[in-house]
Order: C-alpha cells, then structure tokens, then sequence
C-alpha cells in the first residue's frame, strides 16, 4: 500500500476510532506494538517504567490480560496508566474471567479513559496458573466478544439492547495463531474473526517463516489481508533453552530445529544476541510480505531490547501522528 | 447417564462415625452400571465398615439395601416401614437420589457415599467420560454431534482457540480437543463450509446459571 498523509486518511472517511493505530495502518506504514505485562502487586511503576523502555520506538503497547491465568494487576488498570504517561495502549480482555455484564463494563471503562484499542481473547485455561480450582466463566468467547465491542461501538447498544450513552470508541483487535491445529482451518478460523468484525489482527510469535507465508498466501487467496490489518507476531529467543522449551512445552508453538540448531551453534552468553539477530531477520524478511502490516515485538521482561529491534529492522523512527 | 465415583473410605467413615445405626442404601440404576452404589458395592462397603468399626471397638449396626431407583417417590416408599430403625441412612445414589431419599425421610441424617460427577458414557468396561453438561439448549445438530460445551474445556462455541494441538487440549495431552473432532466430524459429512457459520451468543438462561430447572409435561400430570 502507498504512503497517504493523516490529512489524507481523515478525508477518505475511513477512519472509524480515534484510534493512533488505526491511523498510522491506514496511512500505510508498517505499525509496530510491543507488550507488556503488569504486576504481581499494585505498584503501577512495574508498568510505567517498562513504557518508557519502549514508548519512542512503537505506536502502541499492549498490556496482557492475566497471562497464563496467573494472577496480575487487571489490563484495564495498567492501560490508563499508560495513557496517563502519554502511551497508546491496547487493552488485552480475555473471556476466561469475566461475563457479559462485566466485560461490557470494563469495555465503557477503557472507553471513559479514551483507550482506542481492544485485543479479544479467550485466555489460557485456569489450570495454567496460580488458581487452578477456580471457575472459569467463557460466557461468550472470543469471536462473540469481537461481534459484541463492534455491536457497542457502531450500533451504539448493550447486548441487551438498551442504548449506550457516549459509544465505546475502540478499535478491534483479535489474536491468530497459524501454527495451532489443526492448520487447515487456521484461514478460516481468520475469515471468520473477520466476519466477526475483527479490524486488526496480532498473531501467535513466528519462528517458522516458511509456514507464516504459506499461511499469508492462504489468507491473500481469499483477499482477507485486504479487510484486516494483520501484525505479525515476534519474540526473541533468550537461548537455545528457551527456544527448546517453547518448542516443546508450549501448545500452538512452531519453532523450527534450525533455530534451536542455530541458538545451540554458539557459546551461551552469545545466544541472546543471537536470538535478537534472528528476530530482526525475520522481521527484514516479513516486510517483503504481502499483506504484512506490521510486527508485534513480544519481548517479555526484555522489553529493553525492543528499541534495538525496531532500529535495526529499519522500522525506527515512528511515524509522528 | 450419570456418573459416580465412591467417596473415599476414609471420608464415609468420617461422616457415620457418630451414627451407632446405620442403612446403606445402594440404587440399581446409573450407580450400579457404573459401579459406584449398586448392590455389589453396597455390599463391599458395608463389609469394609463393619470391619473398621470392628477393630475400633466399635459396635455398629450396618445393614444393606438396595432400591430401583431413589429418584422416584414410589421404590423410597419401600423403606418407609424401616427407615426410623436407623440413625442415619448411607445413600450411594447420586446427588439426586441422596436429596429426594432426604426430602422423603427428612427426619433422618443422610450421608452421600458416591461423588455424583457428569453425564456420560461407557467408552469401554471400566471407563467413563463426559458428554453433556445438560445445557438445556441442544446444539449438536450444529456441531456434528458433539458438544462443545460438555467436551471443550473452555465451552467456546466457535473453537478451536489457539492451545489445540495435534487434536489434543491444551489441558491434558490425553484429552481430545472437541473442535479437533468437530472438524473431523464435519469434514467426513462434507460439511467443512459450516465452520465458517459464526455460533450465536449462547442463551445460558436455560443451564444452572437460570437457576434450579424444571420440567413438567402437563399432559401426562394426572389431575388431583
């Protein structure tokens, strides 16, 4: 896609929130988010201090919704923090912990602090955590959640249908893994966030770029990366432990044994330098890609090594908007 | 049909300890095909009680019966004749029959010696999983016969999420992952195209979030 100006994208009409993201996808650059995680505890600075590391050098930071179901301080809280600091951010909201009545609320919160951006989700099982003999509640899932933030926000109604005074506006976000099983219905499953109302798309961290293009070349068939702005998802691998571990004991993980090989290849405290080589490597190959409209840097508790990723894969400075 | 398991001894015997006269009640419907509280089991836990008690120096009265059902009014009737020569009656139906047997003879202590678990089905002689959740609101026409809601650890209706792998949940590597076999499903009738159908929001009204259900046909009710 050619480059328009903010003045120009403002005067197409196709801004729908006052979403920065939305704006800088719909100019034409590649956007660039990162993450990050909140607190075991209630200090906000655990959050604010990791934004500063990164805030100059992404348009957006997502802050995680009880990851792993291990207990944290809620995204909603940690976002308004960063808006307050000056950040963009992206509210995770999963559907493990909440029902209807709760996550519409939670969406007329985020509204109320002008948070612009929601990633949909269904949370990982509760048995990961640290509260495992907890309910879990997964009143609507994911792509219910989806049709529902869009439902809020262009229909202007709750669920249940009374009106909403002052619309949520939030840009839609949802999560794609192309490597979870089973890979047949990985497009479809695509398509069909799509149809849900999904606007912008952050997918699982790839390390199999072979079959990440086999997957974009799947989802250009059916012109879906004309109806959705798709962010690739990337995390540097720390060693070649981390890089076995992820390969092993993480479910929907693709990492090939070239890149375990590859981390193995050099002495140990080499390998994180390597794993960022490899990271900025694959983003210089990605960009080639048509329907790539940006990268998800998910460097967790390495969030000072994002600056250096985004620079050296040439998507540094941002774009002012 | 609903499956049970039996309560750990340890635990039953924590609970009639302080009864000196005591009916085991065993039913020979869904616990005695899954061998939690049928007659055979009734027996071996009365035996096993009585020579705990034995050895404690305890002496216990522990007799043994087993009804039809303990969810129909007229098999309880049967011990209505006996049931006050006991302190407290040991039930190993399900939770639906230790609570209608506890309506009938309300007077009496009752102790539940099974754990009433799901809904389920035989997949081979000594194994039993879950099918239903009882929901209410059948969709299985929609999802090739099974549930998502019963056999998805997340009941997503429009699954697979992200932790399915290799036709396994994220939860347990022996645990299919009922949209793996939704999609195999649906994929064998030729019908792969109704994935794409987006699952409305599900009405939970009708599961136990609405509150206790009921049934009635006013057809078959006989008028007073």
């Amino acid at each position: 896609m050619s480059l328009r100006t903010l003045d120009q994208v403002k005067a197409s009409g196709e801004l729908r929130t006052s979403s920065r993201l939305e704006k800088i996808f719909r100019m034409g650059h590649l956007a660039v988010t990162s993450e990050c995680g909140p607190p075991r505890g209630s200090d906000p600075k655990a959050v604010t201090e990791k934004a500063l590391l990164i805030k100059d050098h992404v348009d957006a930071i997502n802050i995680t919704d009880n990851q792993t179901s291990v207990t944290r301080m809620c995204s909603l809280a940690s976002c308004i923090h960063l808006k307050q600091m000056g950040c963009e951010p992206v509210l995770q909201m999963v559907t493990r912990d909440r029902n209807r009545i709760a996550l519409q609320s939670d969406i007329l919160g985020a509204a109320s602090f002008d948070i612009n951006n929601m990633l949909c989700l269904t949370g990982d099982h509760q048995s990961f955590g640290d509260c495992k003999q907890g309910q879990n509640v997964h009143d609507l899932d994911s792509m219910q959640l989806i049709q529902t933030l869009r439902h809020m926000r262009d229909e202007g109604k709750f669920l249940g249908g009374d009106d909403i005074k002052r619309p949520p506006d939030l840009f839609v976000g949802a999560a794609a893994n192309p490597f979870a099983d089973p890979f047949e219905i990985r497009v479809p499953r695509l398509a069909k966030k799509v149809a849900c109302g999904a606007e912008f798309i952050q997918t699982q961290c790839i390390y199999n770029l072979d079959k990440f293009e086999e997957w974009m070349r799947r989802v250009r068939e059916r012109g879906l990366h004309e109806k959705v702005f798709i962010m690739a998802g990337m995390t540097p691998m720390k060693s070649a432990g981390m890089a076995k571990y992820m390969k092993n004991r993480v479910p929907g993980m693709d990492v090939p044994d070239e890149v375990i090989a590859r981390l193995s290849g050099v002495a140990k405290d080499k390998q994180p330098q390597e794993g960022i080589d490899i990271c900025v490597e694959a983003i210089q190959r990605l960009k080639e890609v048509e329907g790539v409209s940006g990268f998800h840097i998910m460097a967790i508790e390495w969030e000072e090594k994002v600056p250096e990723i985004v620079e050296r894969a040439g998507l540094y400075p941002r774009p002012q908007v | 049909m609903i499956i049970a398991e039996k309560k750990p001894i340890g635990e039953i015997i924590q609970e009639v300890k302080g009864y000196k006269r005591l009916l085991i009640l065993g039913c020979n419907e869904c616990v005695t095909v899954c061998e939690a509280g049928g007659r055979k089991e009734v027996g071996t836990l009365a035996s096993a009680l009585r020579i705990y008690f034995m050895k404690e120096g305890v002496e216990k009265q522990i007799d043994e019966r087993t009804l039809e059902r303990q969810c129909d009014h007229e098999y309880l009737e049967e011990i209505r004749d006996i049931a006050d020569q006991y302190d407290a009656i040991l039930s190993l139906a399900c939770g639906v029959g230790v609570q209608f047997t506890a309506e009938k003879y309300h007077t009496t202590p009752l102790i539940p010696g099974v754990n009433t678990c799901f809904l389920g089905a035989n997949e081979q002689r000594g194994v039993w999983t879950e099918r239903c959740q009882a929901c209410g609101s059948c969709i299985l026409a929609r999802t090739g016969g099974i549930c998502p809601i019963s056999r998805c650890a997340k009941r997503v209706m429009n699954g697979p999420c992200g932790g399915s792998s290799k036709g396994k949940c994220e939860i347990n590597k022996e645990l299919d992952c009922a949209w793996q076999l939704i999609i195999d499903r649906l994929r064998d009738l030729g019908r792969l195209d109704d994935y794409e159908i987006v699952a409305p929001i599900k009405e939970w009204s009708t599961e136990r979030s609405g509150g206790p259900r009921k049934v009635v046909r006013a057809d078959v009710q006989v008028s007073a």
